[in-house]
C-alpha cells in the first residue's frame, strides 16, 4: 500500500485540516504524510489539485493470519442501541468463540458513550468508541472514512454489519474502500475447518441458498435482521474501551442531510421491528376494512403490512409493503389475511417462523405455506378472532 | 445533463428452481427481463433529460444477450447503450462488476449515475455504492424523489429510511439508487421499439477497458460461491374449513396457544 503526493501540490494545507487522524503536515511547501496514516482516502477527495493518490493492493493469502477476532458495527437511533445490533453481537459472539478471538463492537456517533455498557452486557469483549459532532446522524461520507479507516488500522478477520437501511449503504462502500469482498443480507453464517466464514444468504427470491466465502480480508457481511437470535445480557459485563479520536472536516461530507421527516410513529407501522405482522391483501376489498387488520394488531401488539395491490391502490404506505417490491419480513407470526401468495408476495415472508393464512379461495397458494390455513371469510372471522384475543387479554388481566 | 443508468438483466425469478439431482440452477427456459428496480431508474433519467436536456446512456454488463435488456432501455427512450461483453467479465461478484463498470464510466461524461436499488437475482444493493466509490462520488441510496438544480449543479432527493424519509442535498456528479415509487416507468411506444432497433448497441470488451484480465470477472472477485442448494422446505401445514367463523377463530386462538405465540 501506498500513497502519494504529486508535483501538483501547492502546499495549500486543505488536507491537513481534511485528514480525521491528523497524519498530514506541509513541510518546505509540500503536503507530508505521518505514520498516523490509515489510507482512509479523504484527503484524496479534500485535494483540490487532485495531487494525493493512493494505491491500495489486494492482500495477500500469507497475510490473512495478521486479521484477529470479530467486529460488530453497532447501529444506534434516538438513543437507543437498534436490536439488530444484540442479534450480531449474539452472532458475533459464537463466531469469535470458533475463531478463538475477541468480539468487539464499533460504536460511532455522537456522546454515545451510554451505549457501552448494553454492547457490553450483549457480549462485546471491547468496545471502540469513535465519537465526533459530524457523526452525530449517518453519513455515507463520515461513517465510511471513520470505520474504513479504523478496520484498515486494526485487522479483525470478521466485520458484520446489519442489513438495515443505513447498513446496506455504508458496507458496500466501506468494503469497496477496503478493496475487499463483501457478501449481502445473510441469514446464516459459520466457521468451516479452515477457519474461514462461510456467509448463507438466499438468493433468486429465495428459490435458491447459496454459501459464499472471501478471498479478502476481513471478511465482511451484513446480516438481515431479525434472523439471528439475540443473547441474553449479563449486565455484570464491562467491556474494555478504546477511544478512537477522530477530525473530521465538514467539506469532506458531501451529502447534507436538510430534514429528517418520521412518517411511521406507531409500532403498528413498523414491520421490520415486529414480532408479529396482520398483513392484508387485495381480499380486503376497501382501505377502510384495513381498520379490521388495526384492530386485530393492536391485541397482538403486532404490526401491520400489505401486498403489492394494496399499497399500489395507496391503502397503506410503501414502508409497510411486504414482498420483492418492499421488504424482506421473518416475524414470529405472520398472519395473512386476504393475500392469495403469489411468488412475489412469498419472497417476502416465506422465512417467518410461523405462517396463519386466511383466505376464502381454497386454491390460494398461500394455504400451502400456512402452518394453519383457514378457508373463510376473513371479514367474519377476523373481527371474531380480535374479539376472543381480547377476551383472553382481559381475563389474563383479570388474574 | 449527462446522465448514466447502469442495468441488469436478470432471469424472471419465478421460474428459477435447483435441480434436485445435480443441485445447479436450472436456466434452461427462463425468460429473462431488465430489473424492474431499473425500470425505475431509466425512467427517472429519461424525465431528467426531458426537463433538463442532455443524453441518457444504459449501460449493462453481461452475456452478449444482455443487449435484449438495452433494447429495452432504448425503446423507452434512452439516448445510446453500451454493452460490456467478454469472457473474462464472467462470473463477477458485486466488487469485479463495479470495477469493471467504474471503468467504463470514467471514459464518459457524467453528472448523474442512476441504478436500480438492488438487482432481483442476487438481491445485494451492494453495486451501485462499490461503483460509486470506485468513482469516487458521493452516493444516495433508496432514492424516491429527485429534484435537480441545474444552475447550482446540485441535486435535492428524498432516501427513504425505516420510518420515514431524508431530504439531502447533495452536488453533481452524484450516484442515485432508485426505489419503487420514485415514478411509474413508462411503456415503451411503438415509436420507441421501432427506433431503438436502429440505434446501435457499443460493444465494449476487457481489451477496450485496456483492463487487467485478473482484476474482473470471477479472478477478480473478492467472494466465491462455494455452494448452492435449494432451501429448506416449510413443514407441511394443516388447512381447515370452518364454515361458523366464531369456530374459525377459535382454531386460530388454539393454534396460537399451542406454539406459545399468545
Amino acid at each position: 500500500m501506498s500513497i502519494e503526493v504529486k508535483e501538483t501540490c501547492t502546499g495549500c494545507g486543505v488536507c491537513v485540516r481534511a485528514c480525521p487522524f491528523g497524519a498530514m503536515k506541509v513541510a518546505e511547501g509540500k503536503a507530508r504524510i505521518g505514520d498516523a496514516c490509515t489510507l482512509c482516502t479523504v484527503c484524496v477527495r479534500s485535494c483540490p489539485y487532485h495531487a494525493i493518490t493512493i494505491e491500495r493492493p489486494t492482500i495477500p493469502v500469507e497475510r490473512f493470519a495478521e486479521y484477529k477476532g470479530v467486529w460488530v458495527i453497532a447501529e444506534h437511533e434516538g438513543g437507543t442501541l437498534k436490536a439488530v445490533s444484540f442479534e450480531l453481537l449474539g452472532e458475533g459472539g459464537r463466531l469469535a468463540k470458533g475463531l478463538g478471538g475477541e468480539l468487539a463492537a464499533v460504536l460511532v456517533g455522537n456522546d454515545v458513550a451510554g451505549l457501552v455498557k448494553p454492547l457490553g452486557a450483549y457480549g462485546a469483549d471491547k468496545v471502540y468508541v469513535i465519537e465526533h459532532k459530524l457523526l452525530e446522524s449517518y453519513t455515507t461520507d463520515a461513517y465510511t472514512d471513520v470505520l474504513a479507516a479504523v478496520i484498515a488500522r486494526h485487522k479483525p478477520s470478521i466485520v458484520l454489519f446489519g442489513a438495515t437501511i443505513d447498513g446496506r449503504d455504508l458496507a458496500p462502500r466501506v468494503a469497496a474502500r477496503l478493496r475487499v469482498g463483501l457478501t449481502a443480507d445473510c441469514t446464516g453464517l459459520e466457521i468451516d475447518e479452515k477457519k474461514r466464514l462461510v456467509q448463507i444468504r438466499p438468493a433468486f427470491g429465495g428459490n435458491i441458498m447459496a454459501s459464499i466465502v472471501s478471498h479478502s480480508r476481513p471478511q465482511m457481511a451484513t446480516v438481515r435482521p431479525r434472523v439471528m437470535k439475540a443473547p441474553k445480557p449479563d449486565e455484570t459485563r464491562n467491556p474494555k474501551v478504546e477511544r478512537v479520536e477522530v477530525t473530521l472536516d465538514s467539506v469532506t461530507v458531501r451529502t447534507k442531510v436538510l430534514e429528517r421527516v418520521t412518517e411511521l410513529t406507531k409500532p403498528s407501522e413498523k414491520i421490520e421491528e415486529a414480532q408479529i405482522i396482520v398483513s392484508c391483501g387485495r381480499g380486503i376489498g376497501k382501505q377502510e376494512q384495513l381498520k379490521l387488520a388495526y384492530e386485530l394488531a393492536e391485541v397482538l401488539g403486532a404490526a401491520v403490512g400489505g401486498s403489492r395491490p394494496i399499497v399500489d391502490c395507496g391503502w397503506l404506505p410503501h414502508q409497510q409493503q411486504v414482498g420483492q417490491s418492499g421488504k424482506t419480513v421473518s416475524p414470529r407470526l405472520y398472519l395473512a389475511a386476504g393475500i392469495s401468495g403469489t411468488i412475489q408476495h412469498r419472497i417476502g415472508m416465506q422465512s417467518s417462523d410461523t405462517i396463519i393464512a386466511i383466505n376464502k379461495d381454497p386454491e390460494a397458494p398461500i394455504l400451502n405455506l400456512a402452518n394453519l390455513g383457514v378457508i373463510g371469510d376473513l371479514f367474519q372471522i377476523v373481527p371474531k378472532l380480535t374479539e376472543q384475543l381480547r377476551a383472553l387479554r382481559q381475563a389474563k388481566e383479570l388474574r | 445533463m449527462k446522465i448514466i443508468v447502469c442495468v441488469k438483466q436478470v432471469p424472471e425469478i419465478t421460474e428459477v428452481k435447483i435441480d434436485p439431482v445435480t443441485h445447479t440452477l436450472v436456466r434452461e427456459g427462463v425468460p429473462s427481463i431488465l430489473n424492474p428496480f431499473d425500470e425505475f431508474a431509466v425512467e427517472e433519467a429519461l424525465r431528467i433529460r426531458e426537463k433538463h436536456g442532455g443524453e441518457v446512456t444504459v449501460i449493462t454488463m453481461g452475456p452478449p444477450q444482455a443487449r435484449e435488456a438495452l433494447v429495452k432501455c432504448l425503446a423507452m427512450g434512452a439516448d445510446r447503450a453500451i454493452l460490456l461483453t467478454d469472457r473474462a467479465f464472467a462470473g463477477a461478484d458485486t466488487w469485479a462488476t463495479a470495477y469493471t463498470l467504474s471503468l467504463a464510466v470514467k471514459r464518459l461524461e457524467h453528472d448523474i449515475i442512476l441504478c436500480g436499488k438492488q438487482a432481483i437475482d442476487g438481491d445485494t444493493a451492494q453495486v451501485g455504492p462499490e461503483l460509486a466509490e470506485n468513482l469516487g462520488i458521493p452516493q444516495i441510496t433508496f432514492v424516491k424523489k429527485v429534484e435537480v438544480d441545474e444552475k447550482a449543479r446540485k441535486v435535492l432527493v428524498h432516501r427513504e429510511t425505516e420510518d420515514g424519509y431524508e431530504v439531502i442535498e447533495c452536488r453533481l456528479p452524484v450516484l442515485l439508487t432508485a426505489i419503487k415509487g420514485l415514478n411509474e416507468p413508462r411503456l415503451p411506444s411503438l415509436m420507441g421499439i421501432m427506433s431503438a432497433s436502429k440505434k446501435e448497441i457499443q460493444i465494449v470488451t476487457a481489451a477496450d477497458l485496456a483492463v487487467n484480465v485478473e482484476e474482473v470477472g470471477l479472478k477478480g472477485s473478492f467472494t466465491e460461491v462455494v455452494q448452492v442448494f435449494a432451501p429448506e422446505p416449510r413443514q407441511k401445514g394443516t388447512v381447515v374449513s370452518e364454515a361458523d367463523p366464531d369456530s374459525a377463530a377459535k382454531r386460530i386462538v388454539e393454534f396460537l396457544q399451542a406454539q406459545a405465540i399468545i
